[in-house]
Formats: structure tokens, C-alpha cells, sequence
């Protein structure tokens, strides 16, 4: 019996997450434009979207935003916390104290306090102050994901190495690399999702004129729905959907979970 | 010994289509100190779990004292648990550990007070009320597991491998302690290990489980001198388990010897197992001997050496206080008392068991 | 230790992060409170933060305060139980069905909230169906109780995976202790299975109330222009008004409520109980 209701329960919640994403769906291959009728199923919304110009290049800021963000904030967040071993308690704690603050502050204050620096030093707005601020953003969440790896090294076998003749840096290949590894994927994973998903620091640091995903979907929203953000949400949905089954799937994961 | 206080009849149990126990029966009386011996994997824990409630069996009766308990919630049970890893409640002092069940039964608090103080005396840590688990160390935080458990004087206390985190030197403490602790609480003790050096310091009575069998049950020594077969030969201490044959009433043909024994009713030609201790071997010259070999290995052992002979085509092992070197000819001599005849396995199952070995 | 030679060598390492630390995240907060506590012609006032007295902005604060709470309490209540069923399963499981009730996380944010108007709108998907079925049409869209659907449904997963987490990582032997000693099922949850689990807790409230409390984007979409949040509000300064200095100073109230959420939790969580 209880098995029963704990059923039913998991499906409401399931129904109540899912229901309105596949409402969309449906709705991207609705050939009225009304969202009360059904006029026969269409492909036009997607051959629109894909015509689209300004769809494809936000989409490609994104992307590239995205890619690079993470490519920076996980190299500089591996290295610092790397670095961390080496620096004294007093000083680390300074440094990780100051990198919760975009982490627990709200987004919206990480936004204009960015706005606002990138105003005073007049570095103009588009794509370069909104990369500056991903990779801002990102880094925490790299290193959230990458210390408690660096904290749990063997530093014996480091030194054992040293001890059968390897160099500094190929003994740190060979033994620590491997071991903050797993750390290093996450947290580029967690980076790029984060940077993908932003929308509020990117809104108030890209200026007018240029656009990503989100705040595109903001101005069209203001303006009216139109189908073709279906047919975008559609793709969305499956993208992500295929991606994380390639990251469930993929043996890597099962260190992961231990 | 005591009357019955707990009868397992006929439990079986499986997990996934594996069977962890085949119709299981057993007794356990009053007042006693049994422990439940086996390697993992041989269904002790899921039988002291169905015990302790937490499992329900798939088929058979828990009866306690009287009444059957099968499927009565853990809650409702006269009898408390000491777990694997202690269990205890690390957001609570040491204090609301201990007073854990005696709040649930609604105690006034100067009972529980007094209980607290008593739990901690008894198990040598007065003073640690206000401390947190975390702050204890693994000994400790054992000692507080059983006290939280006998302040609520079940009739039976259950033990999963209590001793099983802790290091040598406290084990061997522990184990002192528990048996003390048993005599001044005056209740049954069920315990479960894998450990046989434990269960042979601390139990009345040795139940020695394998594969969801129990093998073997009886009192420490006569598991030890008397195994009945050949997995609990060589589960309990060290053993030469060599096939022979019965050639009539008290007399064996070891490894091509004939050597005298007391046992009797084998029949005449019988294939058996014949387990010696090792402490049981003599070595003396070879002229003296019933059959001689060579010392191939030597290993001091501070109370005695242990040495590899060989003989009749067999590595016997052997402990002596006597050192005889390496190279050295030998003969091995055994007291017929010391020589235990077993039977060979004949049924599937006991197959089985003999594979594991 | 000697992955370095001394300390020199790994400060150096960690300069670059020490430095980009200090230009992207020290001196734009410190920009922000400049702003905030300075006039037009640069004099120190704090008329900026005062001004968050007057009706229109208290009102907004309070409404974001009172959408916030109430959102992150209906998480709450939802998440909890779907945590303990989840954590309760079996490994193997578990895990796939984890992912399937964390993944909407992954969908962009703007399209979560997208959804629901379409779904809510007078004439949108829900009054179809309502209408077809001859039951009386529901009007929500630009109302609070639309807002807080969206915050909600936008919200969930991140107070279903802290939860998740800090109640899968009771030990079973932990609860058996607590029924071995003669409680009940109900006196387990409250005294053990609850207070074990409130690190879990605190962080999904933390991940849920703060975003609730900042958001404008959910206000825009789905409470039309009527309902003004105190991230609307803000937002505005920067983006229509210009107002720099009053939007600072409106952020510098929002941070000291942010800063308070965070000390009553880690009290909270200091004592070992919630409530």
C-alpha cells in the first residue's frame, strides 16, 4: 500500500516537471500559430528557426562563450587550487572566502557590480565583458568541484616518485594529474552548463546589440511568443537530454558516484 | 545452562534468487554467550538481523520466550543491537545516545539521569556525557554503542561484529570487557564474527556457519578438538587435514602409515579426513618416528616456531617450542588421542563446503 | 609536502587567480556599495539605502520576501518526501531516477519559465483543455500565484538534490539503531531521519530562497508589469532609469538580507535543529 502512494507521488512530480516541457514539444509542430488550436502537424517552425539569422548567430555566442569560459576557468581554477597546497591556512581561507562571494551572492547583485566595473573601465559591451564575467563566475564552480580532489592527494606517492628518479613535473603527471582528473571533468561540465543556462549576469553585462540563447528568448518573450521558440525549446530539450544520457552512460561516471 | 529463550525453526532467506539461509534452526539459551562464527557472506549477520527484527524471513518462526516474534517490528522487541560501525547518533551528545530508548519509554529524567551514569560506569567512561561521537575515538564509540544499548535491559543483546574497526591490541581489551560486562549484566549475549580467535575467548557455545549452513555447534573446546568436519577443522585455528583411510576400529592408514587412533565405527577400508593440530605433531628423531620427513620452513612465532615438514608426501604443519633447523631429518609421531577421524563428505552440499576450503 | 620549493613559488601559481579575484569580484562589489552610499555629485549619503522605506520599493521587497518564502516552503514540502522515497530505493535504481527528476535543471531557465505562460495564458493551453471539458477557465497568468509557480517549478530541483543527497547518505544502521531502541516510525523521522538531514535542507532552502528572492525575469514573464519585485525594481535603475546610485543602494539591502538568510542558517544548522 505504501508503495502504492509512494508511486503515485513520484509520478505527480514527474507529471508536473515533464507535462509542460512536452506541451511545448507538441506545440513546435502545431501549424496554428494560436496556442488553443490544433491546426496540423508542421515543420515550418524549425525551417523558420534555422533561417533565422539572428537564432544562429546567438547561438553561436553561446557556444563560443560557453566553450572558452570553460576552457579558462578550468585551467585557472585547477591551477589556484593546486597553488592552495603550497599557500598558507590564513591566506587560502581569504581566497576561498572571496571565491563563495558569486557563488552565495544573488546574480542579479553579480550583475551590476560587473556592469559597473566594466562602465568605469570603458571596455565597451558584447562579447568580451560577457566572457570576462562567465569565466568570473565559472572559476568558483571549478574549484568547488576540483579542491576537495586536491585536498585528498597522496602526497607519498608524489615523493615516492621524486624518490625513483622522476622530475618535478613528470612525477606530478604520472601521480597527481590522475587523481584530480575526475575533479578537473566536473567541474568544466558544471561550468559549461552554468555558462549556458546564465542569463541574468549576461544580461546586464552584454550591452545592446549582441545577444546569446537567453536573452534572445527574453526579448522575443517581451514581445509575444512566437512558435519558433518552440521549435528552439524542442532542440533544447532533446540536446540536453542527449547529453546527459552520453554522461550516464559513459563508464567515467561510475568513479564518479564513489 | 538455561532454558530456551530464542528458537529459530526452519528460516530460510534469499536475496536476489541467492540463498543466504537453508532452513536454519537453532537454540539459544538463556543467559548464555553464544556466538555466531563463519566467513562473510555465510549468513550470520542476516541471521542475527531476523533476530533483531530488521530482516523478515522468507520462511520459518522466530520464537522468544515463548511466543513467536516473526514478524513483531524491531521497536517492539526485547532485545537491542550493538552494530557494524556503532551506529551512533552523531548529532546527539553521548548523553542523548544513552538516553535514546529510555526517552522513547517516556523514563523520568532522574531515572535516565542515574541510567546514564551507571551505562558509563560500566563501560569505564564516567564523564563523557556532553561529548559528541566524533570527538571519541573507535574503542569509544563502541563503549557507547553498548551502553545506549543495556540501558534499556533487553533480555538478549545482539553483537555485529563489534569488534571488527578496532585495532589489535584493543580488540583483545574489548573482549575481556564484553565478557566481563556479560557476567555483571547477567543477560544473553548473541555475537557475531569472523574472527574464531573471539569467539573461542569469549563464548559459551560456537555456532559455526558456512554457505547459510550451520556446520558445527557446541562449546569452544569441543570445536576446537573435535571439529566435525573439514571446514570447521580449518576455519578454527590451524590444522593438517590429510585424506586417509579407516583401515579397521583405532587404526588409520595416514599418507601410506598406519597410525594408532581412538575412534571407532568408521568401518573397515573407509575413506575419512584426519585432522592433527599442529601443535599436536611431535618431532623426534626418525628412528622414533611413525613416519619421517625433512624441515623445509622455519618461522619464529615468539610463543612457539612454526615448521614445514615434509612427510610421506604431505607439508605438515607443525608448532613446537622445539627448534629444529631446516634440512633437519624428523620423525612425526601423534598421540592417538590427537588424531581426529572425520567423515568424508558424501552429499551435495557438504561437497560444497569442502570446496570453499 | 614539497610539491613547492617554498612559498614564493606556489603564490606565484595562485597570483593570477588572486588577481583576476580582486578585479572581478572585490572592486565590482566594492563599486556596487560606492555607488550605493554616494550622490550624483560623489557626497556620502545614505539616502540610496533609506529610500528603501518608501512605500512602492518596501512594498516590493516585501512581496518578493513573502513570494520567496512561500515558494521555497512549497519546494520544501515537495521535495522532502520525493527525497526520502528516492533515497530509499534501491542503488541501482535510484540513480537514473535521480537524473530524470534533476534534469529540467539542465533546460534553460528562460524556457522553464517560458512554459507556464503558454500553459497559463487566458486563452492558453490549461483553459483549453479546462473550456473543452466544460469546467470553469482559471486565470492566474500576471497574478503572485503565478509568479510563484514559476519560482517553484523553476526552483525544484535544486531543493531535491541537496535534499536527495543528505538523506542518502544516512547510514541504514543508523535508523535500525533508532527502531531497535524502541522508536517508532514517526519518533525515528523526527529524532534521527529529520535533524540528520538538515545540512541538506539548508542548502536547497539557501538554493531556492535567494534566486526566488532576487529574480525579475519569472515577475516579468509571468506577472506581467504590474507586479514589481524588488529585482524588477532594481533592474529598472540599471536599465531604464539609470539610476545607478539607487539601484546600489537598493542591492546593498538586498545583500543584507542575503547575509541574514545565511547567518540564521548556519545558527540553524549550528544547533542541530530547524524548528
Amino acid at each position: 500500500m505504501k508503495k502504492v502512494f509512494e508511486r503515485i507521488y513520484l509520478a505527480i512530480i514527474l507529471i508536473f516537471m515533464y507535462a509542460p516541457i512536452v506541451t511545448l514539444i507538441i506545440l513546435s509542430f502545431n501549424s496554428s500559430k494560436s496556442r488553443a488550436k490544433w491546426g496540423g502537424f508542421t515543420l515550418k517552425w524549425y525551417t523558420r528557426l534555422f533561417s533565422d539569422q539572428a537564432v544562429a548567430s546567438a547561438l553561436v555566442n553561446t557556444l563560443l562563450i560557453a566553450v572558452l569560459a570553460t576552457i579558462f576557468s578550468t585551467i585557472i581554477g585547477t591551477i589556484t587550487c593546486i597553488a592552495m597546497i603550497g599557500l598558507n591556512s590564513k591566506l587560502r581561507s581569504v581566497i576561498m572566502g572571496i571565491t563563495n562571494i558569486p557563488m552565495i551572492n544573488a546574480d542579479i547583485v553579480t550583475g551590476i557590480s560587473l556592469m559597473l566595473l566594466f562602465r568605469f573601465l570603458h571596455l565597451g559591451s558584447g562579447f568580451t565583458t560577457i566572457l570576462l564575467a562567465h569565466i568570473t563566475f565559472n572559476i568558483p564552480f571549478v574549484m568547488l568541484s576540483v579542491m576537495p580532489r586536491v585536498k585528498s592527494l597522496n602526497f607519498y606517492v608524489y615523493e615516492a616518485a621524486l624518490d625513483l628518479g622522476a622530475t618535478p613535473l613528470y612525477a606530478f603527471r604520472k601521480t597527481m594529474l590522475p587523481d584530480i582528473m575526475p575533479g578537473v571533468v566536473s567541474g568544466a561540465l558544471m561550468a559549461f552548463t552554468m555558462s549556458l543556462d546564465d542569463f541574468i549576469i549576461t544580461y546586464f553585462t552584454k550591452g545592446s546589440g549582441f545577444e546569446t540563447l537567453s536573452t534572445l528568448i527574453y526579448n522575443e518573450v517581451k514581445r509575444g511568443i512566437q512558435p519558433e521558440i518552440y521549435a528552439l525549446s524542442a532542440i533544447i530539450f532533446v540536446v540536453v537530454l542527449s547529453l546527459l544520457m552520453i554522461i550516464y552512460r559513459s563508464p567515467n561516471n561510475k568513479v564518479k558516484e564513489k | 545452562m538455561g532454558k530456551n529463550l530464542i528458537t529459530l525453526e526452519h528460516i530460510s532467506k534469499s536475496y536476489d534468487g541467492q540463498l543466504i539461509l537453508d532452513d536454519l534452526n537453532l537454540e539459544i539459551h538463556e543467559n548464555s554467550f553464544v556466538t555466531l562464527l563463519g566467513p562473510s557472506g555465510c549468513g550470520k549477520t542476516t541471521t542475527l538481523r531476523i533476530i533483531g527484527g530488521f530482516e523478515k524471513p522468507d520462511q520459518g518462526r522466530v520464537i522468544f520466550d515463548g511466543k513467536d516474534i516473526t514478524s513483531l517490528a524491531p521497536n517492539k522487541r526485547q532485545l537491542n543491537t550493538v552494530f557494524q560501525k556503532y551506529a551512533l547518533f552523531t548529532h546527539m551528545s553521548i548523553a542523548d545516545n544513552i538516553a535514546f530508548g529510555l526517552k522513547i519509554k517516556n523514563k523520568s529524567d532522574s531515572y535516565i539521569k542515574d541510567k546514564i551514569k551507571y551505562a558509563l560506569k560500566l563501560v569505564n567512561l564516567e564523564g563523557f556525557e556532553n561529548r559528541m561521537p566524533d570527538s571519541l575515538s573507535g574503542g569509544q564509540q563502541q563503549r557507547i554503542a553498548i551502553a545506549r544499548a543495556i540501558v534499556n535491559e533487553p533480555k538478549v543483546l545482539l553483537l555485529d561484529e563489534p569488534l571488527g574497526a578496532l585495532d589489535l591490541k584493543m580488540r583483545q581489551d574489548m573482549q575481556y570487557e564484553l565478557k566481563r560486562l556479560k557476567e555483571e549484566l547477567g543477560i544473553t549475549f548473541i555475537y557475531v564474527t569472523h574472527d574464531q580467535e573471539e569467539a573461542l575467548t569469549m563464548s559459551d557455545h560456537i555456532v559455526v556457519m558456512n554457505q547459510g549452513y550451520i556446520q558445527q555447534e557446541g562449546s569452544p573446546e569441543m570445536i576446537y578438538n573435535e571439529p566435525e568436519n573439514a571446514f570447521v577443522a580449518d576455519f578454527i585455528g590451524d590444522s593438517n587435514i590429510i585424506r586417509s583411510t579407516m583401515v579397521r576400529d583405532e587404526l588409520v592408514e595416514i599418507l601410506g602409515t598406519r597410525f594408532a587412533c581412538v575412534d571407532k565405527g568408521f568401518g573397515e577400508n573407509k575413506p575419512v579426513d584426519v585432522v592433527i593440530r599442529p601443535e599436536d605433531v611431535e618431532l623426534v628423531s626418525p628412528e622414533e618416528g611413525t613416519i619421517s620427513g625433512v624441515v623445509t620452513g622455519l618461522t619464529f612465532k615468539g610463543v612457539h616456531y612454526e615448521m614445514d615438514v615434509e612427510a610421506g608426501g604431505f607439508e605438515w604443519l607443525v608448532h613446537s617450542t622445539k627448534l629444529s633447523e631446516v634440512g633437519t631429518k624428523v620423525g612425526i609421531k601423534v598421540d592417538p588421542f590427537n588424531i581426529q577421524i572425520m567423515n568424508v563428505p558424501v552429499s551435495e552440499d557438504e561437497e560444497a563446503i569442502s570446496e570453499t576450503i | 609536502m614539497k610539491l613547492f620549493k617554498n612559498r614564493q613559488s606556489a603564490f606565484l601559481m595562485a597570483s593570477p587567480y588572486i588577481a583576476w579575484a580582486v578585479i572581478f569580484i572585490v572592486v565590482p562589489l566594492a563599486m556596487v556599495i560606492y555607488y550605493g552610499v554616494t550622490d550624483n555629485s560623489g557626497a556620502l549619503t545614505f539616502e540610496n539605502i533609506a529610500r528603501i522605506s518608501e512605500s512602492g520599493y518596501l512594498k516590493a521587497l516585501y512581496r518578493s520576501i513573502l513570494l520567496a518564502f512561500i515558494s521555497t516552503l512549497i519546494c520544501f514540502l515537495l521535495a522532502y518526501p520525493l527525497g526520502m522515497i528516492l533515497s530509499s530505493m534501491k542503488l541501482t535504481r535510484n540513480t537514473y531516477l535521480v537524473t530524470l527528476f534533476i534534469l529540467p535543471m539542465w533546460m534553460n531557465f528562460l524556457l522553464r519559465t517560458l512554459t507556464w505562460m503558454t500553459l497559463l495564458e487566458g486563452k492558453g493551453v490549461i483553459n483549453t483543455i479546462l473550456e473543452f471539458l466544460h469546467l470553469p477557465t482559471i486565470n492566474i497568468i500576471n497574478t503572485s500565484g503565478a509568479i510563484v509557480l514559476g519560482m517553484v517549478y523553476n526552483f525544484l530541483p535544486f531543493m531535491i538534490l541537496p535534499i536527495y543527497n543528505s538523506l542518502s547518505r544516512i547510514d541504514d544502521n543508523i535508523i535500525n539503531a533508532a527502531r531497535d531502541l524502541g522508536a517508532d516510525s514517526l519518533q525515528t523521522f523526527l529524532r534521527i531521519t529529520l535533524p540528520l538531514s538538515v545540512p541538506g535542507i539548508i542548502s536547497g532552502i539557501t538554493m531556492v530562497f535567494i534566486p526566488a528572492l532576487t529574480t525579475f525575469a519569472i515577475s516579468t514573464m509571468l506577472g506581467g508589469s504590474k507586479i514589481l519585485l524588488i529585482g524588477n525594481i532594481i533592474e529598472q535603475q540599471f536599465t531604464q532609469v539609470y539610476d545607478w546610485h539607487l539601484g546600489s543602494g537598493l542591492s546593498i539591502v538586498l545583500m543584507i538580507f542575503i547575509l541574514l538568510n545565511m547567518i540564521i542558517e548556519s545558527v540553524s544548522d549550528k544547533e542541530g535543529g530547524i524548528f
